[in-house]
């Protein structure tokens, strides 16, 4: 009898709930904060009308200012101090403004503003509200008493300080569904839905493809077999911004090595800009087949990547299916294309299938990888790399946000196909 | 044998001697074109006879083939490879003709290995489907290696190349990578040494260190207690956790970044270390935490009972009976989010502006611009490889591990 499994109601079964809850609690608040609430926020903001200007809340601007400073000669004479003041921003209110300032000893204010006040040194002026853009310049004549005249103190030393609540865009009651409306009329988005299909679809299908096949090659017993597999790990260990930009650089039409020598060894008469043609025309068996092929470039890149990651986890499988039935087949005269026709594919089955779900979904979310590559151009633009273009290429926030709800939408429905078809022992 | 069976013999040998030619000799011409700087292109009709030549060797008896014959088919190919030129071997009188010659031996002879490893089951007389089948998977198996080390290695080695040539080598000719060895002194790392002088990678790389170890202790430090509540403990509400834990492990941080984008601007974390330190930790906690407790259930419960049973509390069973157990998991998990917070990009790049706080992958972006010349982006990209794929070898079992573990993420 374990002692862990003690009856539920007891306190032994109490005091181990409190420990988990401790040891948990921390876990569980972090990603909260960092993971579930900006998921949140991501539909949140996705109905609000929110730029990347509106980042920075509104406020008044002010600039101080002083004419004829210079020409006091004694006590008794004046200046003009002169407060500019203007709403920064185009569209919001800024309201209960207040402007304070300190001015100098030895000045007297001899024409102030009704909303002013100067109490000993301090200016203090309520200004009311605000509109969007408002502007206007606060002008006082200012005179010089004997004091001032000492060390002729410059008003503008001293900084103005403004106050005002401005309403934050983020947090108002302003909702729209104009984010939404933009990106489904957006006149690309069933290109970029079918793009994102096809990299998703082909690229997790050729990534598991290519892992199986070296999973076949690295079962075999041989010496050197260890460092085969590290070398094969290498495209998925190395930073991803390091083998996206030797890709560019390997491929570029000017000055890569790959255009260089297939022009030299006459394989083709012009270069090819790989990363940058959106459609071009492949002559097979006399037919003329439209091939997009920026978008193979970087499902290509897709696939050399993360077969590493299929392999590893074939070959892991692959290790751990007991070898007797393969030796029975042997006996049996079965030949290696039958073998691995009734006897592998039958054992890996489920294992190809966790992994096509799981790496579907890794590929529907992959973003550096595109946005390295072609930023999106050429064919290439994807739901993820959208969500960047229209956040922070077209600044707008929203409807950056709108592109994310939908991918998360869409995540939704493939993890619930995903728990739905985890074989009871592969899940948690 | 019958006649159907001598046919398919013919067909067998003779075709896989043609393909396997085409495969190595324009390895090989493309090889020596990296090397030489000039393209190599033997012609189809030369691979053709001497791929059709070397297919005979299956038409030999098993038992017969000897040594001495096969060097023979290799000498005759090569020979062969030479009268049918009608230029140098590889039919570009620009490269050094010995170097070409070597170069047909060296195909004819690696040609000739391949086909007979491939025809180790295929002579006359004894052809059925089982024997038929074990030589073309023997082919499939060569041209696998081959394949895959052609492109795993390459980029690598262009990324290398290039970083050591300079700009006006790689506008003269793209395609010589091999760089010029006899300049004097240290001037073949130029682009290194302007790297760390001009464009601050040594501090890139201290930035990108501290970040990544600061990121193993903080996910391991609350992942570790996390899991442990998740494998062993009994609580309300532990079904749903778990489960939970993989949903969320697929957010991917696209979806994240606006908003994080947003709360850390008005936060004023945004282009500060502090803010990666916060995301890192929490978007790798999750897979640490599913990665850790699968472990931790493999541990059987009876030791910690035991220590448990000898009056230790809890805690001190955890941290000296389950914790020393767990060291190769620890290491696994470590590794495994080492490797994930060096190579992230997508929230340094949103969030850091600042050049005296880049991480490595934030500060070889800031290169890929027309100002900066190539070779430099490629020695920014070999300095952020070298560090992860020194780490990967030295550790590879442990890392093999995690990346086992964790290949659910990408």
């Amino acid at each position: 009898m374990s002692v862990l499994s003690k009856s539920k109601l007891g306190p032994l079964a109490r005091r181990e709930q409190r420990l988990a809850l401790g040891l948990l609690l921390p876990t569980v608040l972090i990603v909260f904060a960092i993971v579930l609430f900006p998921l949140l926020a991501t539909f949140w903001i996705s109905f609000k009308p929110v730029t990347l200007a509106d980042l920075r809340p509104p406020e008044i601007f002010v600039r101080e200012r002083t004419r004829g400073l210079k020409n006091i000669q004694a006590a008794g004479d004046s200046f003009r101090l002169e407060y500019r003041l203007r709403n920064s921003s185009q569209t919001e209110w800024v309201r209960q403004v207040v402007l304070e300032d300190t001015l100098p000893s030895g000045l007297e204010i001899t024409d102030l503003d009704s909303r002013c006040k100067l109490a000993g040194r301090e200016l203090r002026c309520e200004l009311g509200d605000w509109e969007p853009a408002q502007n206007e310049k606060l002008r006082f004549q200012a005179q010089v008493a004997e004091g001032w005249l000492i060390e002729r103190e410059d008003p503008g030393k001293t900084q103005p300080t403004i106050t005002g609540e401005s309403s934050n865009k983020l947090l108002s009651s302003n909702f729209t569904l104009e984010n939404f409306s933009d990106v489904f009329v957006m006149r690309e988005f069933e290109a970029i839905l079918l793009v994102t299909f096809a990299y998703t679809v082909l690229g997790t299908l050729g990534a598991i493809v290519v892992g199986l096949f070296a999973a076949q090659l690295l079962n075999l017993s041989f010496p050197g077999r260890m460092i085969f597999r590290g070398l094969f790990l290498f495209p998925y260990v190395a930073p991803v911004i390091a083998m996206a930009f030797t890709w560019l650089v390997l491929l570029d039409p000017n000055s890569g090595a790959l255009n260089a020598l297939l022009l030299q060894m006459g394989a083709i008469e012009t270069p090819i800009n790989f990363f940058g043609i959106r459609w071009t025309e492949v002559e097979l068996f006399g037919l003329n087949l439209p091939i997009p092929l920026a978008l193979l470039m970087v499902i290509a890149f897709e696939v050399w990547r993360y077969f590493p990651l299929s392999f590893l986890f074939i070959l892991a499988r692959m290790q751990s299916v007991p070898q007797d039935m393969f030796e029975a087949a042997e006996m049996d005269g079965a030949t290696p294309f039958q073998k691995f026709r009734e006897l592998w594919l039958p054992q890996l089955a489920g294992i190809l299938a966790v992994l096509f779900l799981l790496r579907f979904i890794w590929t529907f979310n992959k973003f550096d990888d595109i946005f390295l590559l072609t930023g999106g151009a050429a064919g290439t633009r994807t739901l993820t790399v959208s969500v960047y273009e229209q956040a922070f290429a077209i600044n707008n926030l929203g409807a950056g946000c709108a592109v994310a709800v939908v991918i998360s939408l869409l995540l939704g429905l493939f993890a619930l196909a995903y728990f739905r078809s985890l074989p009871a022992e592969e899940g948690l | 044998m019958t006649a159907r069976q001598w046919q398919t013999l013919l067909f067998t040998s003779l075709g896989l001697g043609v393909i396997w030619a085409f495969v190595i000799f324009a390895i090989l011409a493309a090889g020596f074109s990296l090397l030489e700087g000039t393209g190599l292109m033997p012609s189809s009709v030369q691979i053709t006879i001497c791929g059709l030549m070397a297919g005979m060797l299956g038409l030999i008896p098993i038992r017969r083939r000897t040594r001495g014959l096969i060097a023979g088919f290799a000498l005759g190919i090569s020979l062969l490879f030479h009268l049918l030129a009608t230029d140098t071997p590889f039919q570009n009188p620009e490269a050094n003709p010995l170097l070409q010659s070597l170069g047909a031996l060296l195909g004819s002879l690696l040609l000739v290995m391949v086909l007979v490893f491939s025809f180790r089951t295929l002579g006359p007389g004894v052809l059925n489907r089982r024997r038929w089948e074990l030589c073309i998977l023997s082919s499939l198996q060569v041209f696998g290696f081959v394949f895959f080390t052609v492109i795993v290695v390459l980029p690598f080695y262009v990324m290398l190349m290039t970083s050591l040539k300079s700009q006006q080598a790689l506008l003269m000719n793209p395609l010589d990578l091999t760089p010029n060895w006899r300049q004097d002194g240290w001037a073949i790392f130029r682009s290194y040494i302007e790297l760390f002088r001009d464009f601050n990678f040594g501090r890139y790389i201290g930035v990108s260190a501290i970040v990544s170890l600061a990121t193993v202790a903080l996910t391991l430090l609350f992942a570790i207690p996390g899991a442990y509540a998740v494998a062993r403990l009994r609580f309300e509400g532990r079904k749903v956790l778990s489960r939970s834990i993989l949903l969320i492990y697929l957010v991917p941080a696209i979806v994240l970044v606006i908003p994080l984008y947003v709360i850390f601007s008005q936060l004023g974390l945004r282009n500060s270390l502090m803010g990666l330190l916060i995301v890192y930790p929490a978007t790798t906690l999750p897979v640490a935490l599913y990665m850790l407790q699968g472990y931790f259930r493999g541990i059987p419960p009876e030791l910690e009972e035991a220590a448990l049973m000898d009056g230790c509390s809890r805690m001190v069973a955890i941290r000296q009976v389950t914790m020393p157990l767990s060291i190769p998991a620890l290491a696994s998990v470590g590794l495994y989010v080492f490797m994930i917070a060096w190579n992230e990009f997508l929230f340094a790049f949103m969030f850091l502006d600042d050049p005296s706080i880049f991480t490595l992958p934030r500060g070889v972006v800031s290169l890929n611009s027309s100002e900066v010349p190539r070779q430099h982006l490629m020695a920014g990209a070999v300095i952020s490889t070298v560090p992860i794929l020194i780490l990967f070898l030295w550790a590879e079992r442990f890392l093999v591990k995690g990346l086992t573990a964790g290949s659910v993420k990408g």
